[in-house]
Parts: structure tokens; C-alpha cells; sequence
């Protein structure tokens, strides 16, 4: 795969944000994530070569950060916060849901490919726990009832009503969280 | 949300039913009258000296005056500077910055550009944590409405002054919300906390004279010069703690959330009677005043004012301003550890005793809270949190340690009984099956 192709437009907007090059590393990255939900070894090489780096300096950059995905995910990547201020509203029970419903713990996906279950840290959303993220959504005040539904909305549509937001477009005007 | 009893400033747009936080919607309430006030027409020093009146403090964690922060930059230097707006929030805890973003993109926009005026930076960076997607997207939006309309970009309003603003996208490091560490991120680095000084007011983004403000701190711009320096000084616990903060109220309250309130009310009418009170029958047993990283409060502590001198005094800080609410029959050596926890995970590794610290503290705590801890244990937390604050190159190393030091303080019985639990389980299996009863 070739991303200096696929990706042109993306990658001259990103590049002509930044007076150094390097500082585009992370969103060549993130863009590199799309393809496949993780960063190959092609992608950051070819990378390195974009912004005239060596691959070490973007695998150090790369490896540092949580969001930045080195191995497999499933196509659904469930992060269920953990720290306490979840904890102290049910987070746990949350995880305990999602190990029987998926059959997997954290750490692992489960064998279809599509859900990867994983206990974070905090995620900014203490007032609205306990909360999960699945790919780019956050999924707030849950009950099992909810989780429920969340997973049968992505087994069979790929995505969920139940999501916060999106608060500025029009058809959701003035919803609250 | 309770009767709103004290006017609203920041959240004021977003709690108007209807209110999308759209361009248009943003300046039907006002929205980019300060930035036509002053772009052009009030020399930029004009600008700093107005917040320094002010006396607004940042509202990132630090509390350091923001106009102070300023004046840092060196005044004859001709070249580039930037501003970096911190929206890496991820303070445990707190959770105002991501709801200014999400619902009154425009406002933190016009406080950008603001600032971006006041201290000559054409360059500005939104540097907001990786998780928030929907946030990032709705500042996008944003931007391409307010460079549409001319209030952002190249040649503002036509008064010849240019600030541009971009969004970029943090990958999930708690460390990136520490300004040097955010800099190091922005370059396309690990972000590792700088060796200080140089500060960034000299050396910052990529080596040249850099701010970098919190959200909610450059949110308040546009109010104080709408309204005056005066105005705002007069809110809040004049004249150290001025105007008002958005706490982040978690934790087991009947109404967690955020809520606008004057500094300086007491603890005690933010958690009873703005967050409605205790959820169920269990009294209040703890709190935390400032994020995670604050050390914890008992309930002797509720007449204590939310302002930054009398947290401090008492024993904590008000830090980001996320307080979370604890009830009694909560293990404190167990909230405590998840917290433990939490810093083990986000230590970047940098310094040893914050590195090795963090995982000899989890370790610890675990065999604690899993009831095999040892009769050494207490002393070994002490010594070590002992050896590890004060003693990296960054805050992190202090922060870690408060919710261990704090709960030892106000609990240590918790511990000992957790410790007690073992030794007699051990005593058992000490004695010979055959000679128990």
C-alpha cells in the first residue's frame, strides 16, 4: 500500500499545517491507522522517508503513544474506562457485562475479529460514568440495557444511535449529554 | 441543573435551550464583538495589561497568573511566536474543557485569537487530546466557519492582523497535558516533560518563544474584554482567585456534572446544594478538590472555599477542578490504588523515580488492597513517595504521590486493618493443620 497515492490531498493539508516536518508525524500516523485500524511496518517506513526521518525516529515516536496501534485490532474497539471515577459508578460491573457478552477479556478479541475489548484510564468523561469508547465514539451513563443495544447496533449496522453527539450539525441540534 | 443562582459566564451559551454553537448562533449572543473591539485598534500590550488586571489564573491545574505568563516573552524579539491552546485535558476527574469545546466552539476560538493578538503569535495550535474525536471534528467545523467569516486566518476583519489556528490531534499520553511535554508531542516526538528552564516563554515550540494556555482559561478572554478587567476582578475570592471556574463534580453525587460557580463558594454548597447532594443514604466520607492529583479531603473540610489559597491551605489544591465525591463504606486504601494505577500506566519514563516509583508503589498497594500486605509495607509506601516527589523534572512525580500520602494521612487505620487481615491469615497457615481447632 501506497500512501503518498491513496492519501495526496490529505497528506499536502497536513504537511502544510506545520513550519517543521516532523510535526506531522502523528497525523501521518493516524492516517496510516486508517487503513487497517494499526500502523505497519511499510506505513512508518514510508513515512520516515515523507518527513526525512530515520524509521527508528518514528518507530520511538510511534510506540509511545496508546492511541497508535502496532498490532491487529478488532474492527470494533471497545476501551472501558477503569480509573476511579468510573470506578466509583460502576465501571467494573461494565467490564464484568462486556467479558460475558463477548466472551473475551481485556486484552482480547474475540475470534470473529470484530470486537476488541480493552480496561483504560481516564477518558475525560468522570461526570457521565461509566462510559466507554468504541473506535472514535464515546458511549455514556451505561446500563446493561444500553451496552445491550450498542453491540446489536454495531453487529448489524456498524455503528450506534447510542453515541454521544455530534452537537453542531443540525439534525441533532441542542441535544444534551 | 439546580435554579442557576450565579450568572453564568462560560457555560452561559450552551445552557440556552437551542443553542447549537454554531458561528451564527455564537454571534447572535455576542460572539466575536470583543475580537472586532480590539484587533487593530488596542496595541497588544494594551491586551496583556487588561488580563493582568484581570487577575485571571490559569485554569489548566497550575493556577499561574495568565497575563504574567505573557509578559514572560521577550519584548524586542522579532521573530516567530506561537500559541498552544492546552486541550489535552486528562486530569482524572475533569471534564470541563471537553464540553467548552464541544458546545461553544466559537467562544474558546475568539479567545485564541485573542491571545494569539495580545502576544503576536500568527501560528496557533489547538493541541486536544486523541480521544476527543467528535471535539476535534467540531472545532474543525468551527475554524472553517470563522476563517469563512474572516475572524481567523490571514488578514483578520481587514485590520491587517493575522492569527491562524490548527487543530492537532494528541495519541493518548496523559503526560502531554505538562506544557513541555505538549511541545515535545507537537514537534512529532515522545512526549517527555523538558528539563525547565529554559522555559517555553524563551524556548518553546521548536526552540522559539511559546504560551501555551488552557482552554478554559482562553474561553474567559472574550468576557473580559467585553465586559472589563474590573467586572471580572469583582467575581469570585478577589484579588487572588478571580471569576469563575467550571468544576467537574463526579463521583457518588445525585447530579454529577459540570458546574459555573464563582470561586470561593464552599465545597459543601458546590456538593449539596449545586450537585444535589449524596446520591443515596451513605454520608460523605472523602473527596478530592482538584483532580487526580490532589490530595484527599475529609469532611471536616467542606466549609473549605474553592479558591486556590484555601485549598492550599488546607492541605490540597484546587488544580484542574475536578472533584470527585466519595461515600462512606468506599475502601480509601482501594480508590486510592486505582488512582496508584492510573500514574503507573501514564508514567512517560523519563525520570527513575518516577518510573521505578510508579511500579513499586502499584505493586504495593495491590498486595495491600488483596489483603497479603506486609508489616513493612506502610513504611516502604512512605519512603518511597518520599523519594520521588520533588525529585523528577516535572510535576508528575508530586501528583503521583497525593492520593497514597493523603489517604495514610486521613486513613492509615484502613491500611493497617488491610495489613492486620494478612498477618492473621498467615499466622493460620503458620500453625500445622493438625494442631488448629
Amino acid at each position: 500500500m501506497n500512501l503518498a497515492e491513496k492519501y495526496k490531498d490529505e497528506i499536502a493539508d497536513i504537511l502544510s499545517r506545520y513550519p517543521v516536518r516532523r510535526s506531522a508525524l502523528i497525523p501521518l500516523l493516524y492516517l496510516a491507522q486508517q487503513e487497517n485500524g494499526f500502523i505497519t511496518e511499510g506505513a512508518m517506513i514510508e513515512i520516515a522517508g515523507m518527513l526525512k526521518l530515520t524509521p527508528p525516529q518514528v518507530y520511538e515516536t510511534a510506540t509511545f503513544y496508546t492511541m497508535l496501534n502496532l498490532k491487529k485490532v478488532g474492527k470494533f474497539h471497545i476501551q472501558i474506562c477503569k480509573s476511579l471515577m468510573c470506578a466509583l459508578v460502576g465501571s467494573d460491573t461494565v467490564i464484568g457485562w462486556m467479558k460475558t457478552k463477548l466472551g473475551i477479556g481485556p486484552g482480547e478479541t474475540t475470534a470473529d475479529g470484530l470486537f476488541t475489548l480493552t480496561a483504560v484510564e481516564c477518558l475525560a468523561a468522570c461526570g457521565t460514568g461509566p462510559m466507554m469508547q468504541i473506535n472514535d465514539d464515546y458511549y455514556e451513563r451505561l446500563t446493561e440495557e444500553k451496552v445491550d443495544r450498542i453491540l446489536a447496533d454495531l453487529r448489524t449496522t456498524g455503528t450506534s444511535s447510542m453515541k454521544s453527539g455530534p452537537f453542531m450539525w443540525p439534525d441533532r441540534a441542542g441535544a444534551r449529554v | 441543573m439546580a435554579a442557576q443562582k450565579y450568572e453564568l459566564i462560560l457555560l452561559k451559551n450552551m445552557s440556552q435551550p437551542g443553542y447549537t454553537g454554531s458561528l451564527a448562533d455564537y454571534e447572535q449572543t455576542g460572539g466575536y464583538q470583543a475580537l472586532r473591539k480590539i484587533l487593530g485598534k488596542v496595541p497588544p500590550a494594551e491586551v496583556t495589561a487588561t488580563v493582568m488586571k484581570s487577575g485571571l489564573r490559569g485554569r489548566g491545574g497550575a493556577g499561574f497568573p495568565t497575563g504574567v505568563k505573557w509578559g514572560f516573552l521577550p519584548k524586542d524579539y522579532q521573530g516567530t511566536r506561537y500559541l498552544c491552546c492546552n486541550a489535552d485535558e486528562s486530569e482524572p476527574g475533569t471534564f470541563k474543557d471537553r464540553q467548552l469545546m464541544e458546545r461553544d466552539p466559537h467562544q474558546l476560538l475568539e479567545g485564541i485569537v485573542l491571545a494569539g493578538y495580545a502576544i503576536g503569535a500568527e501560528s496557533t495550535y489547538i493541541y486536544i487530546r486523541g480521544e476527543m474525536v467528535l471535539g476535534s471534528r467540531i472545532l474543525e467545523q468551527a475554524l472553517a466557519e470563522a476563517r469563512k467569516a474572516g475572524y481567523v486566518g490571514k488578514n483578520i476583519l481587514g485590520t491587517g492582523v493575522h492569527v491562524d489556528i490548527w487543530v492537532h490531534r494528541g495519541a493518548g499520553a496523559y503526560i502531554c497535558g505538562e506544557e513541555t511535554a505538549l511541545l515535545e508531542s507537537l514537534e512529532g516526538k515522545r512526549g517527555l516533560p523538558r528539563v525547565k528552564p529554559p522555559f517555553p516563554a524563551t524556548h518553546g515550540l521548536y526552540d522559539k518563544p511559546t504560551v501555551v494556555n488552557n482552554v478554559e482559561t482562553l474561553a474567559n478572554l472574550p468576557h473580559i474584554i467585553n465586559r472589563g478587567p474590573e467586572w471580572f476582578a469583582s467575581i469570585g475570592s478577589p484579588p487572588k482567585s478571580t471569576g469563575t471556574r467550571i468544576f467537574c463534580v463526579s463521583g457518588h453525587v445525585k447530579r454529577p456534572g459540570n458546574y459555573e460557580v464563582p470561586m470561593g463558594v464552599t465545597f459543601r454548597e458546590l456538593i449539596y446544594d449545586q450537585a444535589g447532594g449524596m446520591r443515596g443514604e451513605k454520608p460523605l466520607k472523602a473527596f478530592i478538590p482538584g483532580g487526580a492529583s490532589a490530595p484527599f479531603l475529609t469532611p471536616e473540610h467542606l466549609d473549605v472555599k474553592l479558591d486556590f489559597e484555601s485549598v492550599a491551605a488546607a492541605g490540597s489544591m484546587l488544580g484542574s477542578g475536578g472533584v470527585t465525591i466519595m461515600e462512606e463504606g468506599t475502601s480509601m486504601v482501594w480508590a486510592a490504588l486505582r488512582l496508584m494505577e492510573f500514574f503507573y500506566h501514564e508514567s512517560c519514563g523519563k525520570c527513575s523515580p518516577c518510573r521505578e516509583g510508579s511500579s513499586w508503589l502499584v505493586q504495593t498497594m495491590r498486595r495491600i488492597v488483596a489483603k497479603q500486605g506486609r508489616a513493612q509495607d506502610l513504611e516502604t509506601l512512605s519512603d518511597l513517595c518520599k523519594n520521588i516527589a520533588g525529585r523528577t523534572v516535572c510535576a508528575f512525580g508530586d501528583a503521583e504521590v497525593a492520593p497514597i500520602m493523603s489517604t495514610l494521612k486521613h486513613w492509615r487505620q484502613e491500611y493497617v486493618a488491610l495489613i492486620h487481615e494478612a498477618e492473621a491469615a498467615n499466622l493460620i497457615k503458620s500453625i500445622p493443620v493438625g494442631a488448629r481447632h
